[in-house]
């Protein structure tokens, strides 16, 4: 029956329609997403935050998106050509890829792949590839910096977030998404999984480069990081999918250990799966701008050994003693 | 049909997309190229160095340590889908697998490799 539908002109048609809703929604996404930070950031430091284009500023970031456009792009004399050029697509590209397999609700996924959440991980690392590109491409000292801080930041907290990661996938023995969601219908994972949650959300912040953990960009050192050298719709491609990674990984947390498409308990209040979702997921999100406006940055030495001295034993310790509880029941 | 088609054709329509930005913008953008301009940025003065100098050490170690500890999640991935069916087995396995991972982890904690100074 698959072979059949396989190769019929609907199946096509549907999953062209399903790339090009998921495409613009993650734009749509990640212009409301900036525009959220900013509100946000604002009312933590009692202002308002935009105001003036639209209601409450909504319409300010498709401004900024249009100004983007209308702007120079200058590609440094010394910087090297084609790396140059080429970094800013390859960091938007491999990102959209994981929508491909997010479960927004019990039949909204795209496709649900056996390998779902080795997808997303597989595809989510080559930012870190792309930021070393145009920071290397770049030739200026700043960009150059950022890009090696961000490389040995992201290679550190991969290390805890797949092994955290994997105490989830213990319990369910699968990478299916629909699977991973299904098993939570009753308790959240973040219930037994407490550990695993708390280092999967800090990982995750700290593979998104955001504040505390924001080094690779610290504006206040080294001017804008990577992107220094980048302007135009190059630098707009860099945020944007900054933005859209934010989004994946608190999609991926939701569905890890927040019960995805289910409500609390096994109580749905008759609400939509995907609209659970998707609350869940901009709570989240929320947390992570709240999260920029509380706390200092850190310092990289700080920053190195709290991954390797404190994240990686605790997450090791975290999957054996998993693995234990699980043989013994 | 191949079941990683789509993830291709994603990846074809991302790309479309960035390259549709990067050539508007370029089409609207405005073109005025003077020297100083294209200097790479440096608050106001003209770099002296090539940025490209040699950098720490401990970067390469880092690195290294990724790979080391990057094949032990890469162990870890099928273990974690065929835990039921390995059973004991793969569990003392897997237990002994992690242990010798965490000994070398001591180690080069107790060596020094991990402190920034």
């Amino acid at each position: 029956m698959m072979e059949a539908a396989a190769t019929s002109g609907a199946y096509w048609l549907r999953l062209i329609i399903g790339l090009v809703i998921v495409l613009i929604f993650s734009q749509l996404n990640a212009l409301f997403l900036v525009w959220l930070e900013r509100k946000v950031a604002g009312h933590i430091q009692v202002r308002l935050g935009p105001m003036e284009v639209g209601p409450h500023g909504l319409l300010q970031t498709i401004v900024d998106g249009i100004k983007l456009v209308g702007k120079e792009l200058i590609t440094p004399a010394r910087a090297d050509r084609i790396l140059f050029v080429i970094a800013p697509v390859l960091v938007f590209t491999p990102v959209l890829v994981a929508f491909l397999v997010l479960p927004f609700g019990p039949d909204l996924i795209i496709r649900d792949m056996n390998v779902g959440l080795l997808l997303i991980f597989a595809f989510s690392t080559f930012s870190v590839l792309a930021i070393l590109v145009g920071g290397w491409a770049s030739n200026n000292k700043y960009a150059l910096l950022g890009a090696i801080r961000s490389v040995a930041q992201a290679v550190a907290y991969e290390i805890p977030l797949l092994l955290s990661v994997m105490s989830v996938v213990l319990m369910v023995n699968s990478f299916r998404f629909s699977e991973l969601v299904m098993a939570q219908q009753r308790v959240w994972f973040v219930f037994l999984q407490p550990v695993a949650a708390l280092i999967y959300f800090i990982c995750a912040t700290a593979e998104t480069n955001r504040a505390p953990f924001d080094i690779p960009e610290a504006e206040s050192e080294l001017v804008a990081g990577f992107h220094t050298e980048y302007s135009g719709m190059r630098f707009g491609l860099f945020f944007l999918a900054e933005y859209t990674n934010m989004f994946i990984v608190c999609a991926v947390a939701t569905s890890l250990f927040f019960g995805g498409w289910h409500g609390p308990f096994g109580f749905s209040f008759k609400i939509p799966g995907v609209v659970w979702f998707l609350a869940k997921t901009y709570v989240l999100l929320y947390v992570l701008m709240w999260f920029r406006w509380t706390f200092p940055r850190v310092r990289f030495d700080q920053l190195m050994n709290f991954s390797w001295k404190v994240l990686i034993p605790l997450s090791m310790l975290n999957l054996v003693i998993t693995a234990l509880v699980l043989k013994l029941i | 049909m191949n079941p990683y088609v789509p993830v291709l054709i994603m990846l074809f329509l991302a790309a479309a997309t960035a390259a549709g930005m990067i050539a508007a913008t370029t089409w609207i953008g405005p073109k005025k190229k003077f020297a100083d301009k294209m200097e790479p940025f440096e608050c106001g003065e003209s770099p002296i160095v090539n940025p490209k100098q040699r950098f720490s050490v401990k970067f390469y170690l880092v690195a290294l340590f990724f790979v080391i500890f990057d094949i032990e999640t890469v162990f870890v991935y099928p273990w974690a889908v065929l835990f039921r069916e390995l059973n004991w087995f793969g569990f003392v396995e897997m237990m002994i697998f992690i242990f010798i991972l965490a000994v070398g982890l001591i180690y080069v904690w107790r060596r020094g490799a991990l402190e920034w100074d």
